[in-house]
């Protein structure tokens, strides 16, 4: 038997900080690739603390949904599973690449194989591209358009931004839109004077975040102009400084995120069967979503 | 009454990879060609074939049983298949799974009921009841399944005597993620087993399984510790160990004193609060004055909530105090004391709009807020030199 546990942050104070992982892990239950498919949460329950436990299966794959590698991702995530023998060297990865290793859990008699993250997977480049067509609306999305990749980043831990870069870059080596950037909250290029790095009229706007919350839904639509105050809304598109900006929250909402959590543990050695192929095949039929997350557009909207 | 019929053939088949099955009370022999059975009630030797299957009709309700356990649960030495058994009051079993009887660790359950008492009970419905959840194991009446089926209904326990016609039926595990997510007044529970979960609905039909997906979600993990707690095995973090082992922002709580641990468990770790029980100490060997309540579940480790918590009060506690001087009446003083009540007990919404007699009356309270306050907003209170 083989378990998928999806480790995600979850909120104390969000309801909606869950739904990302709770539409992924359903699109993955729906495949039956998996014995058991589990959420886990280190803010909500089951806690990462708790999860394996509740698990039969001997095998069990551990995808972080998180964005970058990090605090999380290195540190508690592997402290709190009771990975005991786990070392960050173990993924030997310079901030992008991480991809597997395997260990015991120290409380139960299980195999654990820890992935990296989501958000690092080659996979996810496609996931923001898929992104960009489902805000336009256009499968071809690309011509005369600009895209921005949009991070947090953070002074504490250069993993953060490497994760926007690493994306940015292989988008711009497909040559599909005129322009790609990396831009940020918390650095430079900051996402405030998004229409300052784009020569294209129409920039679509794609935030490299989980789950839509504070920054996806306040902080960012207004930092960009596309609204005075969030609670009103801003349209899609919205017009900022003469450029048309197609804004639509948190790419980890975005239904083939699922795709990127079987690749993931695919990578690891998981027999996935042909998961990839159904849950791209209802993606395709949806109309490029698979999960209950619609791309939110603000209250507004 | 279940009407299906049991498989004879696959019991032979089993006889004859396994020589002996051994269950419930159930006892059958190959010796040879020819078998022995055995029940509490009844004990027979040198039955031919043809002859177990006659001897086997008037004990049906062993055989499908035998069956429901090994084919349709299975999972020996699970926590789901223990949970299942506790909720038809069936007797533990030992961890090996076989019919050997329950070591001195399996604690002996409260009236566990024999094989055909179950069965009477079941084609009636056994109920039993898991925090705010009430779950009811009956047979199934339908020829299409095999015969001694099972199947589970769940509800709130405010829902019991509820028809079902007034309950919104619910099928799906997966539904129990929303009905658990916000409480009575619409507000976010973060803590799945604070006791607030909602009525009005219903899960009907499910499978075994099913049933324990569904409690998974509703109360995540404690069947799976409740389990280990039977078998003597449950895994107790103390809060110095949780507290040290925490870093980042949460690096600092291994600082809070210890009587403000107890304070904290105090406001935290109480049945009116959580319906599990805390089996956490301050440490090993060295344990908390506050009692760790009577839930179901053990709590094995100080939850998340608790440990965001803790990171304030380690904060607030590393404060100095002082002793301030402030004008009040003998009435404002108390009137103190029963907002910071009202509002701990969670008792605001109750306090009608014209009780000025509760001092945490809203209109008592502005009161006091327009006579004490200063144009800052703050209460007019001087530091004192000692």
């Amino acid at each position: 038997m083989q378990a998928l546990v999806i480790a995600a942050h979850g909120s104390h104070l969000n309801p909606d900080a869950s739904d990302p992982t709770y539409a992924h892990a359903d699109t993955v239950r729906e495949t039956g690739a998996f014995d058991e498919v589990r959420e886990a949460f280190w803010k909500e329950e089951p806690h990462f603390r708790e999860v394996i436990r509740t698990l039969e299966s001997d095998e069990v794959f551990v995808v972080p949904l998180f964005i970058s590698e990090g605090y999380f991702t290195e540190q508690v995530i592997p402290r709190e599973l009771r990975l005991e023998d786990w070392d960050p060297d173990q993924w030997d990865s310079d901030g992008t690449d991480a991809s597997q290793a395997t260990l015991e859990a120290d409380d139960v008699e299980k195999t654990i194989h820890y992935c990296g993250p989501v958000g690092t997977h080659d996979a996810m480049t496609d996931v923001i591209v898929q992104r960009a067509e489902s805000v336009t609306d256009d499968p071809d999305v690309g011509e005369g358009v600009g895209l921005a990749v949009v991070g947090h980043g953070t002074e504490r831990n250069e993993n953060s931004a490497k994760a926007v870069e690493y994306h940015a870059d292989r988008i711009r080596q497909q040559d599909r839109f005129d322009e790609v950037e990396a831009l940020f909250m918390d650095e430079e290029p900051e996402v405030d004077d998004v229409t300052d790095y784009f020569e294209t009229d129409d920039i679509v706007v794609v935030p490299l975040f989980i789950a839509d919350g504070y920054h996806t839904q306040e902080d960012i639509p207004e930092d960009m102009g596309l609204t005075d105050d969030y609670r009103l809304g801003w349209s899609v598109p919205a017009e900022v400084d003469g450029h048309r900006i197609w804004y639509a929250g948190a790419v980890g909402t975005e239904g083939l995120m699922a795709d990127v959590v079987l690749e993931r543990a695919a990578d690891a050695g998981a027999d996935i069967g042909g998961a990839l192929e159904s849950v791209r095949a209802t993606m395709a039929s949806d109309g490029s979503r698979g999960s209950d997350l619609e791309p939110s557009t603000g209250a507004g909207d | 009454m279940a009407t299906a019929e049991f498989d004879f053939d696959a019991l032979l088949e089993t006889l004859e990879d396994e020589s002996s099955i051994v269950f419930d009370g159930l006892r059958i022999e190959r010796e040879g060609e020819t078998y022995a059975l055995e029940t509490p009630e009844s004990d027979q030797t040198d039955l031919e074939a043809a002859d177990l299957e006659a001897a086997l009709e008037p004990i049906t309700d062993y055989v499908t049983n035998w069956r429901y356990w090994r084919a349709s649960v299975g999972g020996d030495g699970t926590a789901r298949r223990a949970f299942l058994r506790w909720c038809e009051r069936a007797p533990p079993e030992a961890e090996s799974g076989d019919d050997a009887p329950a070591d001195d660790t399996v604690s002996t359950d409260d009236d566990v009921l024999a094989v055909p008492a179950r069965y009477d009970a079941l084609r009636e419905g056994i109920d039993r009841e898991w925090g705010q959840l009430c779950i009811t194991a009956r047979l199934v009446d339908d020829v299409d399944e095999p015969a001694g089926e099972r199947v589970y209904d769940l509800w709130h326990v405010d829902d019991a005597d509820t028809d079902l016609a007034d309950l919104e039926v619910y099928d799906d595990p997966c539904d129990a993620r929303e009905l658990s997510t916000y409480d009575g007044d619409g507000r976010y529970r973060p803590l799945k087993t604070a006791p607030t979960l909602v009525s009005g609905w219903a899960f009907t039909g499910l499978s075994g399984a099913e049933l324990v997906e569904t409690i998974g979600f509703f109360y995540p993990a404690t069947i799976e510790n409740w389990h280990r707690e039977r078998q003597g095995e449950l895994d107790v973090d103390h809060w110095l160990e949780t507290a040290e082992r925490q870093t980042g922002i949460y690096d600092v709580i291994d600082e809070l004193p210890r009587e403000a641990v107890e304070w904290m468990t105090e406001a935290c770790c109480v049945d009116s609060q959580c319906l599990r029980r805390r089996e956490w100490q301050y440490d090993e060997g060295n344990e908390l004055a506050v009692d760790g309540g009577d839930g179901q579940f053990p709590c094995r480790e100080p939850c998340s909530l608790v440990v965001a918590a803790a990171r304030k009060w380690t904060v607030l506690e590393s404060e100095e105090e002082h002793t301030y001087e402030l004008e009040l009446t003998t009435s404002e003083l108390n009137q103190l004391e029963e907002l910071i009540d009202a509002v701990a007990d969670g008792r605001t919404d109750e306090i009608r709009e014209a009780d000025v007699y509760d001092g945490a009356n809203r209109y008592r309270a502005r009161y006091l807020r327009a006579k004490r306050f200063d144009d800052e907003g703050s209460l007019e209170a001087r530091t004192r030199d000692d």
